[in-house]
């Protein structure tokens, strides 16, 4: 059975009829309870039999997957765009023909910006539901309130978000980029370009801005030339008033404002800043917390200037890019914007149809194993990997912010960069 | 309070009845009916329910309206949840840690010795006893700060409510003492019994039902006694009740504390059912979330308050499932039509509608002994005043 994870291996009928022997007995009572009775009647796709041994919600011409996201309460703004994509590549992947000759069919539950939510749907998901797989999750909090329900009932999660790091799963996919894989490269450009030697480190106060903090106070005082943090602070999710912090950055006067607040705060800091006087364009600020969704908030003329480091912007200059946003806004209408994690989150149903089809199984232990090595060419982003230690190879990308909400990339890391969750010498 | 009016019991006959039917329908009919994966959010809700429980002696009948009792459910929860983690955290299953030994979000916060104040929490006795005692200590030197300076009404809802926002932020900001807004999760054993699979799910939900009843059991108590009669007065008239002799504040500090000690139970069964505890249960809107469960059930009615809890949450799981957007809707609807059609809640339904047509099947008990509840809204206070000032 080892040659399972040889993409070049396609189904033979004999091959097909020796799974089906092996598979046959265990699934039985599971088909039979779950009123999925397999009839190998198609030709092309592999009988459900072999394919679902653990009693997975696959029949023979459906499979069912979750999307798990906030679409109400205050997450809803970002997550509202990873539903789109996820949408999307759901309608792309069925139009191609589905996965193993298996339309997807998804089931959609609201975290409601609630993170025993996300665990109850989670749960509901993978239990009631029997998903194939889960795509979902934002924040943190809700990852990590996911995290012990897909890893007691054995799902499989694609998470999109950009993230703190210092986890690795055998259920979960990150498609997003680690602390390491945003941070590093980033600090470094703007040592380069902009001879930043004092930072100043603003944060919302919860565990991603702080790890990144963390490893970027390491980074600056460990690895860059002269470099040192002149200030560090924290503010709680949903903060307005940032004048006392602005006053000290004006005492200070740091080379480099770093900036990870996140959420409806970020309105007010930018607006705030401004009106401070600090003028974006004179003054260095290099954030990891927003993207085009977010400047849909705080508004182009106020973020205008500043520098975003991030793996994708909407402005990136490929054709694969190209074809996902004319596809997405043909989909959600023209007005809408692309960030970071939209584009991760539209990864998640294609690395799992790409893992599904190597493993020539839906079971998640051979997803799981089958992961590591996964390709794809056509990702908006460029091309990516999935690492053994399921976090993606991407790049690091640097945007200028314009004053009509997009950016313009000024920097791009040359090589895709190795994700490194555990990273030694910064914990 | 053995001398309660000559009554020789403190349950009536139709009390024994609701009762019943309440722990036949949790015990027998809802496991029976629920395949397991239900069952356990029937369980999540009945931890919500101890909360409505102590906000019917609290609210309902001492008239003292708190908007932060998520803050006491809250206290309890994390007295468990710090047990268990700390049992999840030993040196084996955290060695991939800096630190090994210590919960894994002390580890990322840079932490590397258990703070002092974890340490009693190694021990499972002191942590359940600190379930009770930590919640009623909160309560108590509230309630001293509060009912002996004469602070009620609308300001003590207001302190009650800001008190909830201080404990949330308080708990997000110490991060690495309290796991901040991510919460202690990934909660697995209890003296190695593991807490996750579906038998201990199917216990844990019993366990919580039996102490379910008989926190319903101690409030009837609490209801019939001399002291549920005084609290009754001070709702209705607490000047006649002071001028009369009584020390207004200790009563009040002390169903204050009941109250908080029941959400503390709560709280703590969430946290072994659910496997993890967070500061959004913590915060205004769910402490505010669970006054209306009490408001839906009717604030005067014990067994209401659970029926109440489990209706509002039961809509909110299948609206919610059903949909994924249009859900809070449904929800608003519901809170809207219990203010202006049915303001006492399903028990003032129950008791005005449906409990008048059943009198003959309570042999009549049901009439004679009117609760305050069952008086018809259009003469609430002065019904009740009267008998209990008259005692």
């Amino acid at each position: 059975m080892s040659s399972k994870n040889d993409p070049t291996n396609t189904f033979s009928a004999t091959r097909r009829k020796l799974l089906m022997g092996i598979a046959a007995l265990p699934a039985v009572p599971v088909l039979a309870s779950t009123g999925l009775f397999s009839t190998p009647a198609q030709a092309q796709a592999p009988a459900t039999s072999a394919v679902n041994t653990t009693g997975l919600a696959v029949t023979d011409t459906e499979v069912t997957v979750g999307i798990l996201h906030s679409v109400t309460g205050t997450m809803a703004i970002s997550e509202t765009g990873s539903v789109q994509a996820e949408k999307l590549a759901i309608e792309q992947i069925n139009a191609m023909g589905g996965v193993l000759g298996r339309k997807i069919k998804f089931i959609q539950e609201d975290g409601a910006s609630d993170w025993p939510t996300f665990a109850e749907k989670a749960k509901k998901l993978l239990v009631n539901d029997k998903v194939a797989a889960i795509m979902g999750c934002w924040t943190s909090a809700s990852r990590k309130a996911v995290l012990p329900v897909v890893e007691q009932y054995n799902g499989m999660l694609y998470y999109p978000t950009f993230y703190e790091g210092l986890e690795q799963s055998k259920n979960v996919i990150y498609t997003g980029q680690e602390a390491t894989q945003q941070i590093l490269a980033g600090l470094d450009w703007v040592q380069k370009t902009k001879a930043g030697k004092t930072f100043y480190l603003i944060g919302s106060d919860y565990i991603w801005p702080r790890t990144s903090m963390k490893i970027a106070r390491k980074h600056i005082e460990g690895h860059l030339k002269d470099s040192s943090v002149v200030g560090e602070e924290y503010f709680p999710l949903g903060h307005t008033q940032f004048n006392s912090v602005i006053n000290k950055i004006k005492l200070k006067k740091p080379d480099v404002i770093y900036a990870a607040v996140v959420g409806g705060s970020n309105v007010a800091f930018y607006k705030q800043l401004k009106a401070a006087g600090i003028d974006l364009n004179k003054q260095t600020l290099l954030t990891i917390s927003v993207t085009e969704d977010e400047i849909d908030g705080i508004g182009g003329e106020n973020f205008a200037g500043a520098y975003s480091c991030m793996k994708y912007f909407q402005s990136l200059d490929n054709p694969n890019n190209k074809d996902f946003v004319a596809a997405f806004k043909k989909m959600w209408g023209e007005k809408t914007v692309i960030g970071d994690v939209t584009q991760a989150a539209y990864l998640g149903p294609w690395l799992w149809k790409f893992t599904v089809e190597k493993a020539g199984s839906f079971d998640i232990d051979k997803i799981a194993e089958a992961s590591a090595g996964i390709e794809f060419t056509k990702a908006p982003e460029g091309y990516v990997k999935i690492h053994p230690n399921h976090h993606l190879w991407s790049k690091t990308r640097v945007g200028l912010a314009q004053p009509d909400g997009q950016f313009k990339v000024v920097f791009e890391t040359p090589d895709l960069i190795e994700p490194d969750p555990f990273p030694k010498g910064y914990q | 309070m053995s001398k309660s009016s000559g009554r020789t019991f403190f349950l009536r006959p139709q009390d024994m009845i609701g009762i019943a039917i309440l722990a036949f329908i949790l015990l027998v009919v809802l496991p029976l009916a629920l395949d397991n994966f239900r069952l356990q959010f029937v369980g999540k809700y009945l931890t919500y329910a101890f909360v409505a429980l102590g906000l019917v002696l609290c609210w309902g009948y001492a008239g003292i309206l708190s908007l932060g009792q998520g803050v006491f459910f809250g206290l309890g929860g994390y007295c468990m949840a710090m047990f268990l983690k700390l049992e999840a955290s030993s040196v084996e299953n955290t060695k991939i840690q800096t630190t090994p030994g210590i919960p894994d979000f002390m580890d990322w916060n840079q932490i590397t010795a258990l703070p002092w104040f974890w340490e009693p929490f190694k021990s499972f006795a002191f942590s359940t006893v600190a379930v009770v005692l930590v919640p009623a200590f909160f309560a108590l030197i509230l309630g001293f700060a509060l009912f002996k300076r004469r602070v009620g009404g609308v300001y003590f809802a207001i302190i009650t409510q800001a008190l909830a926002a201080i404990m949330t932020i308080l708990i997000i900001g110490q991060q690495g003492y309290t796991g901040g807004i991510n919460g202690i999760t990934d909660l697995r054993t209890l003296h190695g019994w593991d807490i996750r699979t579906d038998s201990a799910k199917t216990i844990l939900y019993f366990v919580c039902v039996g102490l379910l009843l008989a926190c319903i059991l101690l409030a009837f108590y609490v209801k019939s006694s001399k002291l549920g009669r005084i609290l009754v007065a001070m709702r209705d008239k607490e000047d006649r009740v002071r001028f009369s002799g009584y020390d207004v504040a200790s009563f009040k500090i002390f169903v204050f504390c009941l109250a908080a000690a029941l959400s503390g139970i709560g709280g703590a069964m969430f946290a072994l059912q659910v496997g993890f505890m967070s500061p959004s249960f913590v915060g205004i809107v769910p402490s505010i979330e669970m006054v209306i469960y009490t408001a839906v059930g009717g604030r005067l009615s014990i067994l209401g308050a659970i029926y109440g809890t489990l209706l509002v949450n039961w809509a909110k799981t299948s609206f919610s499932e059903s949909f994924p957007e249009l859900w809070l809707f449904g929800l608003g609807g519901l809170f809207i039509a219990v203010v202006l059609i049915f303001p006492n809640g399903i028990a003032g339904l129950w008791q005005s509608y449906i409990a008048p047509r059943l009198g003959p099947l309570f042999g009549g008990a049901a009439r004679r002994t009117t609760p305050p509840a069952a008086t018809p809204p259009a003469a609430p206070s002065s019904g009740t005043a009267a008998p209990a000032a008259a005692e």
